[in-house]
């Protein structure tokens, strides 16, 4: 499904955040949200996700978001909120299977195709291994990789990552990145917010920059990723190289003047 | 363990506690002479004992038990924190509080409804108060501490009264609904509090999923389609129906809903959602166990149930807690 969004505004406690963003994302995209802390990245993320009161239009091909009861809205969108909480010592399998609950009738055991889609959710994060492991004794990393599989089992068509890959190794980092390409392969579109420009560069198709609560540039990350946008936006100044895969981007310092004060 | 046998084990052991506070009492009464004192009217004294004493009491310490554990249990999950109990949302410090004022005002006398009454006035004006509140503030958070802070003041309007009262027996009557007992229960007390406690059950049940999704957090919950709005005042209506019914009627008793979801939530796979009835049938059992214990340590003078269960459940709290350093929950 085709998510279009038109000059979105959002204000917290009276503080406007959100100045009137307009994007889109087409099924089988993945987009990354860039922008420095506090450019109204999650905000952006919250209000698409129908859990902060915004203003504009919101639509999924035909269905206006806003309209949308809480249970309805959990069958198109999942989020994944960039607060890691997992409150008792669920099993893997059984918080996996949470992804689940806007699916299930109450109280009906999962089903053979819950079972399936929670397998399949569990090795697209590469934490089928731990199915049977408490969450809360995993390690940072895995606790982050098995709530991304929590939102996938959702299985929605559009997915909202507020940061998932930080506090991954590097490794998980790339595997987290692939694992959302695969979503996209499949049809589902993926909104992503990321710190690392070089992750972003290379593994989503379109970035869209933040800055302040309005919209900096979006388009091909090479066209938006640019020495001066960096300077602009997130006050650095940066190493470009490039190989096959793509840009790679090194922050080396701090632009003069507005940065890091 | 299955949720299936679990559930199966811990109603045949509620059952058999059920059966043994049957036979306890003061009066000396044989296996088969109370029976037929229940069922088939054998003397009068024991139809008597067993219909109008020993029934009302074995009754309400299942129904208040099972009060208090699925209690417990729904809070524990729906706050994640371990810590919480009925006691926490201050509905069973209203409707001790009021109950100890109708008493202290003399209206008491009036009518056998009239202390039960007072007392389910408390825990309403309780949930009227921590409503309105859920339906203004939005937050979890906020709900708790006005739950504290009305527990608090309730407490110390009580101790108010206490110092105010004018003789050792109001002040022993006072003390009653501070620390709780199922002493000198009638059938009127089944009837009133039964189904106001099955009512509040039935939201209970109700707010299973959201319970369980709330174990990712409030925003991964409502991702998952759940709305915090309603599953607020959903729980916090069941909770205080059920608890003020068994406040109403036992004064309060603590602890029981503290401990019971952390001794049974081991046994479950820890699903907020699984752990209720099992709660609930454990906290039966362990109302029915201490309250035949109560009468047994001193049958003359009889311990106040809710100081039993406190004396037991506290030592043995610590002691779950020291025991798994690492997180028991």
């Amino acid at each position: 499904m085709r998510l279009d969004v038109q000059d979105l505004r959002v204000s917290l406690s009276g503080r406007p955040i959100l100045h009137g963003i307009s994007l889109a994302l087409n099924p089988g995209e993945v987009v990354g949200l860039l922008g420095p802390n506090g450019a109204g990245k999650s905000t952006l993320m919250r209000a698409l996700a129908g859990q902060v009161a915004a203003t504009g239009t919101m639509r999924l091909d035909d269905t206006d978001i806003a309209a949308l009861s809480p249970a309805a809205r959990a069958r198109l969108i999942a989020y994944l909120p960039q607060t890691r909480i997992i409150g008792w010592r669920l099993s893997v399998r059984d918080l996996v299977g949470l992804g689940r609950l806007p699916w299930r009738g109450y109280g009906l055991r999962p089903s053979a195709e819950d079972e399936e889609i929670i397998a399949s959710a569990l090795a697209l994060m590469d934490v089928a291994y731990l199915a049977d492991r408490p969450a809360t004794e995993l390690s940072g990393g895995e606790q982050a990789r098995v709530l991304a599989a929590r939102a996938v089992a959702q299985a929605t068509p559009l997915l909202l990552a507020d940061e998932p890959a930080s506090g991954l190794d590097p490794a998980h980092q790339i595997m987290m990145m692939r694992a959302l390409r695969r979503l996209a392969a499949e049809g589902r579109s993926v909104l992503v917010s990321l710190h690392d420009l070089t992750l972003a560069a290379r593994w989503c198709d379109r970035v869209v920059m933040l800055k302040q609560g309005l919209l900096a540039a979006e388009g091909l990350p090479e066209a938006v990723m640019t020495p001066q946008r960096l300077a602009e936006v997130y006050g650095i100044t940066a190493h470009f190289t490039r190989d096959e895969g793509g840009l790679i981007l090194a922050p080396t310092g701090l632009t003069d003047g507005e940065a890091g004060s | 363990m299955k949720p299936l046998v679990l559930n199966t084990l811990l109603a045949l052991l509620a059952l058999a506690l059920f059966l043994a506070s049957l036979g306890v009492g003061p009066a000396e009464l044989g296996l088969s002479e109370s029976l037929a004192g229940l069922f088939a009217g054998g003397s009068e004294a024991a139809e008597i004992i067993m219909r109008e004493i020993r029934l009302p009491r074995a009754l309400l310490g299942l129904a208040i038990g099972f009060t208090l554990g699925i209690s417990g249990a729904v809070l524990q999950g729906f706050l994640r924190n371990p810590l919480a109990e009925p006691g926490i949302v201050g509905v069973s410090a209203m409707a001790a509080f009021c109950a100890v004022a109708v008493f202290y005002s003399g209206l008491a006398g009036s009518s056998l409804y009239a202390l039960p009454a007072g007392a389910l006035v408390g825990a309403l004006a309780a949930v009227l108060i921590l409503m309105a509140l859920a339906a203004r503030s939005g937050s979890t958070l906020t709900l708790i501490l006005a739950g504290v802070a009305l527990s608090s003041l309730s407490g110390a309007l009580t101790s108010l009264v206490l110092n105010l009262s004018p003789n050792p027996f109001a002040s022993y009557e006072i003390i009653f609904w501070l620390l709780g007992s199922l002493k000198d229960r009638s059938m009127e007390h089944v009837v009133l509090a039964l189904p106001l406690m099955a009512a509040g059950w039935l939201l209970i049940a109700l707010s299973g999923r959201a319970i369980d999704a709330l174990s990712l957090g409030e925003e991964a919950a409502q991702s998952l389609g759940i709305h915090m709005a309603r599953t607020r005042l959903l729980i916090i209506a069941g909770v205080a129906l059920c608890v003020g019914a068994a406040t109403a009627v036992a004064g309060t008793i603590g602890f029981v809903g503290l401990v019971v979801p952390h001794l049974i939530r081991p046994l479950t796979n820890r699903m907020p959602s699984v752990l209720l009835l099992p709660a609930g049938l454990g906290g039966a059992g362990l109302l029915l166990a201490a309250d035949i214990a109560a009468r047994l340590v001193l049958p003359a003078g009889e311990l106040n149930v809710g100081v039993l269960t406190a004396l037991i459940g506290a030592p043995f709290f610590l002691w779950l807690v020291v025991r798994s350093r690492r997180e028991a929950f």
